[in-house]
């Protein structure tokens, strides 16, 4: 009972390359190319990668005035939607009524709307969301005639300001609208790899030819879903499904930096979004677990579900992994996973087993590589 | 040389044999970045899992072709797991095996075998 995958615009052209595909989120994905994960993630940090995410579900948000349109979302997340200044982009989650978190996001103050970019797991379930509590107020739009491009790393900048200058003056987290080897795109400079650059919103029919505009540069190549994940591992950030998920509140995850003052109990526009009550205790009082990162000392890589303890023999279970592998750019295996508050501290040594044996693995902050924005 | 369904190859060494993975099974693993070896003098039975070998992707092993004992194992992958795919057949060998039934050899493909087998 396999159901048919999806395929991006970029699919032909992922063959083409050489691509090995597979299986990822209901779409058929380039996980690496020839040159491989290691590769691939080195070449990200040096040059400039672009990365086909165009699985992932782009939604407009459009209601009378950006005002009612923001006051909407933020029934649904614990961000300052509504002082989010125009062509400003921002980080969110959606939660539930346990303070859990149903999916994260990115959304973007474009003046009359709202652009939202989730994840291609959760985006049947998250356009259903929001249309049963913001509709008919407010239209909610999946826009599956477009394509969307990370173009991610120090090149990055040099390769689009060749196109038009306005690119250069883009700081983290701007959002613009701007021409690409003639297309007009829909640019932010963000991404989810810890380097500068770049996500590009595309229409379907203009993306290969945008592709191949892109890839006509000596320093830009197709990087894969493989070599994503380590560098989104490296740079600290979650991976919904694995790091964050329905049971996990944005305070255990870390995430709280990214709840505004105006959100919390003593801001102007406290709560009002599901679970913010068990949000709310968490902040207060602290949570029983916390997301941290994770550096095994040994070479043994720990991956997703690595059991931690206290002690190296007999103790108690404290944690476990949530996402690890080998980093290419530390040259060492990282991870990051959940901790008991008691062993959350940095520098905390507590221990990983990885097939029956035990292995020494120090708490540390994230991210585990420092991030190249552009601030 | 004699080739395992597991891709492994076996080379004759004097009364030992030298066991590594083929050109095919690394390309299939990508970047190796851990090896875990036995230890040598271990007993070990044909298909017991005796090496790990993580690559950035995943997690696999590498079974014991043979019966036999481990009496030596290559320590250069454990500081450069990146040899598995710089030299699969020559210099990244896992381990050398002495046989307690070198007829056990029979039961490998010859090269040609082999290379029907990967197409």
């Amino acid at each position: 009972m396999s159901e048919e995958l999806k395929r991006t615009p970029f699919y032909d052209m992922h063959v083409a390359s050489g691509a090995k595909m597979v299986p990822f989120a209901g779409y058929d994905m380039p996980v690496q190319y020839p040159l491989g994960v290691m590769k691939e993630h080195q070449h990200t940090r040096l040059k400039a990668g672009l990365f086909d995410v165009s699985h992932m579900g782009q939604v407009v948000l459009r209601g009378p005035d950006y005002t009612t349109t923001a006051v909407a979302l933020e029934t649904l997340i614990p961000q300052n939607v509504v002082d989010l200044a125009q062509d400003r982009q921002r980080y969110g989650f959606f939660t539930n009524d346990t303070g859990g978190i149903e999916d994260d996001l990115m959304f973007a103050n474009r003046g009359d709307h709202i652009f939202v970019v989730v994840n291609a797991a959760c985006k049947d379930k998250d356009i259903a969301h929001l249309r049963a509590h913001l509709e008919p107020k407010i239209t909610v739009k999946e826009l599956e005639t477009r394509a969307l491009l990370a173009l991610q790393g120090p090149q990055a900048e040099a390769v689009l300001a060749e196109y038009h200058p306005a690119f250069a003056e883009m700081r983290f987290m701007d959002v613009a609208t701007l021409p690409i080897a003639g297309i007009e795109c829909w640019v932010s400079r963000s991404g989810y790899t810890g380097e500068d650059g770049f996500e590009i919103s595309v229409p379907a029919q203009a993306a290969t030819d945008l592709a191949k505009a892109l890839l006509a540069h000596d320093d830009v190549e197709w990087i894969g879903l493989g070599a994503r994940d380590s560098l989104r591992l490296e740079a600290g950030l979650c991976l919904y499904g694995h790091d964050i998920d329905e049971s996990t509140s944005p305070v255990e995850a870390n995430l709280v930096w990214a709840i505004q003052k105006a959100r919390k109990a003593d801001g102007t526009r406290p709560g009002g979004y599901p679970g913010a009550d068990v949000i709310e205790a968490h902040l207060s009082e602290g949570p029983a677990q916390k997301r941290v990162g994770l550096l095994p000392q040994t070479r043994a890589p720990m991956r997703e579900g690595v059991a931690l303890f206290d002690q190296a023999q007999g103790g108690v279970e404290i944690g476990r992994v949530t996402s690890g592998g080998f980093g290419p750019t530390l040259n060492a295996p990282v991870a990051m996973g959940y901790v008991h508050k008691d062993y959350a501290q940095v520098d905390t040594e507590i221990f990983g087993e990885v097939r029956g044996k035990r292995h020494p693995v120090k708490v540390t902050t994230l991210p585990h590589v420092t991030a190249n924005f552009k601030r | 040389m004699k080739f395992t369904e597991e891709h492994e190859w076996l080379r004759i060494e004097d009364d030992l044999v030298v066991v590594g993975i083929t050109e095919h099974a690394s390309t299939q693993l990508g970047d190796v970045v851990f090896v875990e070896l036995p230890e040598e003098g271990t007993t070990v039975s044909k298909d017991d899992e005796i090496v790990v070998i993580e690559s950035v992707k995943a997690a696999s092993d590498i079974l014991a072709p043979l019966d036999g004992e481990i009496v030596e194992v290559n320590e250069m992958l454990t500081d450069e797991p990146s040899k598995v795919n710089d030299d699969p057949m020559g210099d990244a060998w896992f381990f050398k095996i002495k046989p307690s039934d070198l007829g056990q050899m029979d039961d490998y493909m010859d090269e040609a075998a082999y290379n029907k087998l990967i197409g």
